[in-house]
């Protein structure tokens, strides 16, 4: 595919360097020469220095026959601009922005073909915010990804012990809670990846990766490891978009209190959140983090743009006796770092919100992509078509379909409208409520060996190597027959 | 001096105009031959006169007003303007004093509704209806009309109506232009009256009654035609009537407006104050009549509702009304009436006292102060409705709320120095700065101001002028400051 990203930021680096890695053709543009110059060093693409607003300069990117535009600069603006550009001048055929502005986003009408022409608006500090927010609602998961429109989830969750199913067999499961139906997709014992079989043991300090509708995570969660308490109060450093979106979200139903050192913007906090206590300090500061009485809180959150600021009072809220710890690190280099070293979760931005852009360049029909530890291994949710004879899927039972070692069909929800699941459920909260209301009728099943696929079912897919998708996305592409 | 001139050039003009509104109570002397036509026409002519005498001498100051002309122009407005409101009064009862006719009219020119007049079921109506109608005129503010009606204060009108309108937040402007603004607040003002009038004629009064309560009524000012006041009908259903009238009075304008453009009722919702007020007012009545019940002051508890509500509704809009000597009860019900009307109606309204809105940005600056305490690095806004409240407002607020109170205290010592007792003293000084009318002890709801003395008179009409242009409009004027070139 040919593709055009306009912004070479950190979700354009991100993204276009995991789309090189699989074929893609790939044109940058940016402003700043110095940075596609850092770019081209790295990875194999095009670069084209200038303002992704105008024509010329889109043009020179090759527009003219580009598949795919991503507009992921740093101004609303200038992405809306590209999209219409791209539709008026060059009928681009797929079109993407990034919008972070919630004005913007509160009218998703002026998105449409009569408008920007934006198929597909993205808003990275909305789904990192709601990241964060399912790993406050269950704090003892380390990842939480929905699926099918919030109606399956899989879940990462440390194995500790005191958890029942520890130090025994899989298939102990079933026994242990006969009423919930789930399945442990992978397991990752020292970050090296195990297939589980039903007489695998779970030892503690596995990380375990299951699949269940989402009223039953909590039951599943409790087989591994004992149960925290529910999180009430909830501290938040740095009051940025993320930090000012989070405690937008969390202010009703926690006690929040968000740290800020700028003095301005924590007067607008302070103004624009009502249930939310504004500090001005600065979070490395253990004064103001005990006076504030950290060792109370049951999650600290480190939310500011700065790597090292995020670490640090990470680690010290943590020394200070913070029940549990989120870090925001976009370095890949400081994640690696700070694995094991006291922050229980650290979050790379650019991780988690490719997994978005990335379900339109997939081949075939993907609904979801989210990516797991840190981009080696990944979910989706595969839309299966056409019939017996036109596919390679539908028709059959599970073990009857040649996936490759090491990928896993984890469930499979059938009689989702058509509509729903093709990504918009993360853009826009009016949407994401109403496809759920539609899809109350879906039915989620848990895979089981003997499991038959039928068409325009959803099939979530566990990957232990991002190596494995293409193989994956071919197996579920409709042969040329069928249309 | 020129600009003195200036603005007596603008007072001129406006006293030729508020000698035309005289007109109504004479039309209705000629027509019901009451006996003071000659009263009214005497009033006008001199009224008329006086104001072309000052538009004429000073006609080659005519300039355009600047800020400060707009402070001097608004003091000079509200004290001249009862000198010839009392005109009539003052023909008509020659036996009346100087000072107590000047009280008579800035009483009713601020709406507060207290009087020294007795017998006034044996006064002409027309001079009752000339009481009302300077109610009904001073309620909406005098400015706010003649900016509304006339083209004359220009640019500086803005300023002049910031300087009349009470509360402590003036710069939300309903429409781009001020004078639309205006027209728009006083065509509410009147359609409200207008409705008034008709529930009045429906729940019983006559239409000359209705007239002249509903004046008093929306102006939440409290003169009567009868010295019963509604005592006289002895009706729940007029009671109920003023009731929801004085409530409608005492929210915002500005909101009532906003409900009426939009044809919907959304825009209450909004008002940061309705809310609280509605509350805090129903709240005390349920209260204070379960009180009066449960100490058997009346036995049967619809009764201690009925009176209760007219009465705490009555003194917490600062409208003055009595159905029943209140005065008897115990004591902490009329005292905390009092205090309730010190705070309860809303700014922009046409009620007296601090407002609502100062109030609520008191208390959450009390709950700042506290939070500060626990939280040294916390950033708390005053807040109203979601809005914050920039911090130069609320030190305004906090600044006000001083001046408000010294105020109280300086009037009663004074009051008290005078001869009066404590109790007169207190609730003279809160029953006038609060443009409330009647308070207790010698000037109780079944009494008259009559009894005080001339200089106790002067300090209680200062008192009333002072809280209607809330202080510092009319305090502004007595700086040296202010007369530097």
């Amino acid at each position: 595919m040919k593709i055009i990203i306009l912004g070479a930021g950190q979700v354009g680096s991100s993204v276009a360097e995991s789309l090189v890695s699989e074929a893609n053709d790939i044109t940058m543009v940016d402003v700043d020469p110095n940075r596609l110059a850092l770019l081209q060093d790295r990875l194999d693409l095009r670069t084209v220095a200038g303002n992704a607003s105008h024509p010329s300069v889109l043009v020179n990117a090759g527009a003219e026959d580009a598949d795919m535009i991503l507009a992921v600069t740093e101004h609303d603006e200038t992405n809306l601009v590209a999209c219409k550009l791209a539709a008026t001048l060059f009928n681009t055929p797929t079109k993407i922005a990034r919008i972070r502005s919630a004005e913007y986003l509160k009218h998703p009408e002026i998105f449409s073909t009569q408008n920007f022409c934006v198929d597909f608006a993205i808003c990275p500090e909305q789904i990192l915010t709601e990241y964060i927010e399912k790993l406050i609602e269950f704090p003892e998961a380390l990842q939480v990804l929905d699926f099918a429109a919030g109606r399956v989830r899989l879940v990462a969750v440390r194995a500790l012990k005191g958890g029942s199913l520890v130090g025994q067999q899989l298939q102990e499961l079933r026994k242990h809670v006969p009423n919930v139906d789930t399945r442990v997709a992978a397991i990752f014992r020292k970050d090296r990846p195990i297939i589980p079989e039903g007489d695998t043991i779970i030892e503690a300090e596995d990380e375990v990766f299951f699949i269940a509708a989402a009223e039953d995570i909590r039951i599943v969660m409790r087989e591994l490891r004992k149960m925290d308490k529910p999180v009430k109060r909830v501290m938040i450093a740095g009051g940025g978009k993320i930090g000012k979106r989070l405690g937008e979200t969390l202010e009703k139903d926690y006690q929040v209190r968000i740290i800020e050192h700028n003095y301005q913007a924590s007067e607008r906090l302070a103004a624009e959140l009502n249930n939310v206590l504004v500090l001005h300090g600065d979070a490395t500061d253990e004064t103001l983090l005990e006076s504030e009485n950290i060792a109370e809180m049951d999650m600290f959150c480190a939310l500011t743009n700065d790597d090292e600021n995020n670490i640090m009072s990470a680690l010290l809220a943590k020394r200070m006796g913070a029940h549990k710890v989120i870090s925001l690190i976009n370095r890949r280099a400081y994640v690696d770092l700070v694995q094991s070293s006291g922050i229980d979760i650290a979050i790379s931005p650019a991780q988690v919100t490719i997994g978005s852009l990335l379900a339109y360049v997939r081949h075939g029909d993907v609904a979801a992509v989210h990516s797991l530890r840190r981009g080696a291994a990944e979910a989706l949710e595969l839309v299966a078509h056409g019939d017996a004879k036109s596919s390679n899927v539908v028709g059959r039972k599970i073990e009857e379909i040649k996936l490759p070692k090491g990928a896993t069909i984890g469930a499979v929800v059938r009689g989702l409208p058509k509509t729903t699941g093709i990504f918009g459920e993360n853009l826009f909260a009016e949407q994401g409520t109403a496809s759920r209301a539609s899809s109350n009728n879906a039915q989620v099943i848990i895979a089981h060996h003997d499991t038959v696929i039928e068409t325009e079912d959803h099939v979530i897919l566990f990957v232990i190597n991002r190596k494995m998708i293409r193989e994956v996305e071919k197996l579920f592409q409709v042969n040329v027959g069928f249309l | 001096m020129s600009r003195l001139f200036a603005v007596v050039n603008v007072l001129g003009k406006m006293i030729l105009v508020f000698g035309l509104t005289m007109l109504v109570p004479l039309g209705l002397a000629l027509w019901g031959n009451d006996g003071a036509r000659f009263v009214f026409e005497a009033s006008i002519l001199i009224t008329m006169s006086s104001g072309l005498f000052m538009w004429l001498v000073t006609r080659r100051y005519k300039r355009e007003l600047q800020t400060r002309d707009g402070f001097l122009l608004v003091v000079l407005v509200w004290s001249v303007l009862p000198v010839f409101a009392m005109l009539p009064l003052l023909f008509y009862l020659p036996e009346l004093n100087l000072s107590m006719a000047y009280f008579e009219a800035v009483s009713g020119l601020t709406a507060t509704g207290g009087t020294v007049l007795t017998g006034l079921d044996a006064l002409p109506p027309s001079i009752n209806l000339w009481r009302g109608e300077i109610v009904w005129l001073g309620g909406m503010g005098l400015i706010v009309l003649a900016v509304a009606i006339l083209p004359l204060l220009g640019v500086g009108g803005r300023q002049m109506l910031k300087a009349e309108i009470p509360g402590p937040m003036k710069e939300n402007k309903l429409t781009p232009r001020i004078a639309e603004t205006a027209k728009g607040l006083w065509s509410v003002y009147a359609g409200l009256t207008l409705i008034c009038i008709l529930a009045y004629k429906w729940a019983g009064m006559d239409w000359f009654d209705a007239v002249m309560h509903a004046f008093t009524t929306l102006g939440l000012g409290g003169f009567s035609s009868h010295d019963a006041s509604y005592g006289y009908w002895n009706s729940p259903r007029i009671e109920l009537v003023a009731i929801i009238f004085m409530l409608i009075a005492g929210i915002n304008f500005a909101t009532h407006f906003l409900a009426w453009r939009a044809k919907s009722l959304i825009s209450y919702r909004y008002d940061s104050e309705v809310g609280l007020y509605v509350m805090i007012v129903l709240g005390s009545c349920i209260g204070l009549a379960f009180y009066l019940w449960f100490v058997d002051i009346y036995t049967d508890p619809l009764t201690a509702l009925r009176y209760a509500a007219f009465n705490i509704v009555s003194v917490a809009t600062t409208t003055g009304y009595s159905n029943t000597d209140y005065s008897l009860w115990p004591i902490f019900i009329p005292l905390w009436m009092l205090f309730l009307s010190g705070f309860c109606t809303s700014s922009g309204s046409t009620g007296g006292g601090i407002k609502m809105m100062r109030a609520r940005i008191l208390y959450q600056q009390v709950y700042r102060e506290m939070l500060t305490i626990m939280h040294p690095n916390a950033v708390i806004p005053a807040k109203l409705g979601g809005n914050v409240v920039a911090g130069r407002v609320v030190f305004a607020v906090l600044v006000f709320l001083f001046v408000y109170i010294a105020s109280i205290v300086l009037m009663t010592l004074i009051l008290t120095l005078s001869g009066l007792d404590v109790i007169t003293s207190f609730s003279a000084a809160v029953a006038c700065i609060n443009n409330l009318g009647p308070g207790l002890g010698n000037i109780g709801p079944a009494t008259t101001y009559a009894s005080l003395t001339d200089l106790q008179i002067w300090v209680c009409s200062f008192a009333m002028l002072l809280g209607r242009l809330e202080f510092f409009t009319l305090l502004v004027i007595f700086t040296p400051a202010f007369w530097r070139k």
